[in-house]
């Protein structure tokens, strides 16, 4: 009886392993087919970048595998000698660094202060902010156009700055409110005890332990200045837009210019890709994290 | 979704939690300092903005209070109203679409070594703007099949299947032996004989565009057994028709192109000509008249209109798909590496197959994962403007409408701030709830 049984089990077992060999061919090709279908987009996209407008006009990207010697530097070259382009990717560094220094400064102090100062309803005022979480920046773009106006500060990277900051702040509270609350509490007392004052305490202790949680932050929200059109739309001055509305401002006459929109797409994604690259894990979990704007 | 466990809940719903108060004694001034800042930014640039659009949406473009007129122009503006409709469809499909492909992946790709590459390359696209992904997909969709690789993948599948034809535009002139026999055929207008070469001349093909093979024509010989003849392309470039009806050497035979014999309607034999557009058909062909099938001529199969009106939005979504479906992947997966194994093993033991282990173990027990999946997606969708502004040429611009953008086009083309506040506020009140969930989800962590 038991000799039948294992009889069996192992003729099953076996007949097992062949669906399971076939199947995970199956899988396997199916998997590189679509991993072929999500590389080919940005590989034409390089590809085509890398011919002359005269090449791209007659056909397609693919062409160069049959012909190699189209490939030419020409486009990148004349895009860097092209005012508007580098004067571009300048006014994107001087709004993304800034966006991104000032979110995780008062991020910081915001997310210390609900994790560990008291005062009346700090819990009601931290469940505000996360319920702001979800606001969709669309609600704000004509009012705070108005208020800038008034201010002064519409269509300057300062305002595309501080509109920036302001809609980072929800979600860099709630991540590091929630990273700050889980350091020990023997490690504060024991500085409160060596002396160190509530500044003190923030910037020698508690920043450093948040280090991973604000690097994820950073991570975050330098890609998601950096790669914003809208706000950079409405808000930034028109003389001296950042990358990603200089190139808009080219797909208006789209069709006559790809040897400016394809090099110029695949600079612009140049510093994301390097930073997806070299910060996987923190990209990934700051992305996760922060998917909900 | 990032880990929200520790405190959190008001002191009203929750026992006051001992561990946090604070370690350098009350400031209330401190805490006032330290928040400040970030207090002040969200009261002005998010909370204010919220009341002034809704307070604003009451009120027409110049500024008369209107109660729901604007509300009213939302549902009965046509293109504001494809834009609801497309905003509807995008969040219906979209999320779904991305959740269960992220579902797949993320499946499958724990059964294969390269799993970490294949993530890696899917996640990829989130890491650039949505300005550059949409600029890759209109080089992706543009319609004309030597330059958009979506349309050439099309095109080469379907000639795979479907043989495509040579000579599209080819026709015969005025003076030619051949007549239309009506759906895109030729046919001779007298019967042909064996052994007296016949001659069929054509127009209509540029040079470039003859096929691989094709070589310059020559009269066919005379075969008493067969009938023989030339197919070929009556023209040459700057010299116009040399000897009328006669091959000639700067012209090209019509390589490969098909000659039928018909007789009382039915085809009785049938060939192909050589390069240089010679034929021979068999004696049975004798008194037959010489028929070109109309496939000869059939326009090419040129691939789908992406970027056209009935097709722009499905494209856009797809494009979005490119980009989204890795984020559903890796949190799906985060999810699926906290299954226990060993449940997933008992099912097999008790003979249950992949698919059902799939559909009774996994997909329950992820429920959670994808839900809060679908429901970030389809916030994110509800605002989805970039690839909009992008990808769609001007002709279907309005056909691929989507609030946002219409927001846009209210707020700072048409300078209808009624519009434009209304549409703000509708976006708003339909995130109301996920804002609601996203509160309670955290006071009920807290409790735990």
């Amino acid at each position: 009886m038991t000799t039948q049984v294992e009889a069996v089990k192992a003729e099953r077992s076996l007949g097992g392993r062949i669906v399971s060999v076939l199947s995970g061919t199956a899988v396997r090709v199916f998997l590189a087919v679509v991993a072929l279908f999500w590389l080919v987009p940005t590989i034409g996209l390089l590809l085509g970048s890398l011919r002359t407008s005269e090449d791209m006009a007659e056909s397609g990207w693919w062409k160069v595998f049959s012909t190699p010697s189209q490939m030419t530097l020409d486009n990148y070259t004349n895009l860097l000698k092209d005012e508007t382009i580098t004067d571009s990717i300048l006014s994107s560094i001087m709004i993304t660094v800034p966006a991104t220094l000032l979110v995780v400064i008062i991020g910081s102090l915001a997310g210390y202060a609900f994790a560990w100062m008291e005062f009346p309803g700090r819990d009601w005022w931290f469940l505000g902010v996360v319920g702001l979480l979800v606001v969709p920046v669309q609600v704000a773009l004509l009012p705070v156009s108005k208020i800038f106006g008034a201010v002064g500060i519409f269509e300057t990277t300062v305002g595309v700055v501080v509109f920036h900051v302001a809609f980072g702040l929800p979600f860099a509270i709630f991540l590091l409110r929630n990273f700050f609350a889980e350091i020990p509490r023997e490690l504060l007392e024991a500085a409160r005890l060596d002396g160190a004052g509530e500044l003190r305490l923030f910037f020698r202790v508690v920043m450093p332990l948040g280090a991973p949680a604000i690097a994820s932050l950073g991570i975050f929200q330098f890609l998601w200045v950096w790669n914003d059109m809208l706000i950079a739309l409405i808000f930034a001055d028109s003389e001296s837009p950042p990358i990603t509305v200089a190139l808009q401002q080219q797909v208006r006459s789209f069709g006559d210019n790809v040897q400016i929109l394809a090099p110029g797409a695949f600079i612009s994604m140049v510093i994301p890709l390097a930073v997806f690259f070299a910060f996987q894990r923190q990209f990934v979990s700051g992305v996760m994290a922060g998917a909900v704007k | 979704m990032a880990s929200a466990n520790a405190g959190g809940t008001p002191d009203a719903v929750l026992p006051p939690v001992p561990n946090r108060k604070s370690v350098t004694g009350t400031r209330k001034g401190m805490a006032v300092l330290f928040l400040l800042p970030a207090l002040v930014l969200l009261g002005a640039l998010v909370l204010y903005p919220i009341g002034y659009s809704v307070f604003r949406s009451f009120f027409d473009k110049s500024g008369d209070f209107t109660a729901f007129g604007n509300y009213k122009t939302l549902f009965t503006d046509d293109t504001i109203l494809t834009a609801v409709k497309n905003n509807a469809i995008w969040v219906a499909v979209a999320p779904t679409l991305a959740t269960g492909l992220g579902l797949i992946f993320a499946v499958l790709t724990e059964r294969i070594r390269w799993g970490t590459a294949f993530k890696l390359v899917i996640f990829m696209p989130m890491a650039i703007s949505m300005l550059a992904a949409g600029i890759i997909f209109r080089l992706v969709y543009e319609s004309d099949p030597d330059r958009g690789v979506a349309n050439a993948v099309m095109v080469g599948v379907h000639d795979t299947f479907a043989e495509s034809s040579a000579f599209p535009q080819a026709h015969p002139s005025t003076e030619s032996p051949l007549k239309s026999a009506g759906g895109g055929a030729f046919i001779t207008r007298e019967p042909v004989s064996a052994g007296t070469p016949v001659v069929l001349p054509l127009t209509g093909v540029a040079p470039d565009n003859m096929p691989d093979g094709a070589e310059s024509a020559a009269a066919a010989k005379p075969d008493p057994d067969k009938v023989t003849g030339t197919a070929w392309q009556d023209f040459t470039r700057g010299e116009g028709r040399g000897k009328m009806n006669a091959p000639d050497k700067t012209e090209f035979g019509y390589a490969g192109i098909k000659v039928e014999a018909v007789k009382d309607g039915k085809v009785v034999a049938s060939t192909e000509a050589a390069g240089d557009g010679t034929f021979a058909l068999p004696e049975a062909a004798d008194g037959a008249q010489l028929r070109f099938p109309a496939s000869n001529f059939r326009e090419p199969y040129n691939g789908v209109d992406w970027l056209g009106p009935t097709l722009i939005t499905p494209a856009v979504i797809g494009s979005y798909l490119w980009i989204w479906v890795g984020f559903a992947m890796v949190l799906i997966a985060a999810g699926l590496a906290g299954v226990p194994r060993e449940l997933l093993e008992a099912a097999r033991v008790d003979g249950a197959n992949e698919w059902q282990v799939f559909r009774r173990i996994t997909v329950p027990i992820l429920a959670p994962v994808l839900a809060v999946v679908a429901v970030t997606l389809m916030i994110n969708v509800l605002k989805i403007f970039d690839l909009i502004f992008i990808i769609p040429p001007n002709s279907s611009k309005d056909d691929a409408n989507v609030l946002a953008l219409q927001l846009y086009n209210s707020a700072f083309l048409d300078k209808d701030a009624g519009v434009a506040s209304a549409i703000a506020v509708l976006l708003f009140l339909l995130v109301i709830p996920v804002m609601l969930f996203n509160v309670r989800r955290l006071r009920r962590e807290g409790r735990r």
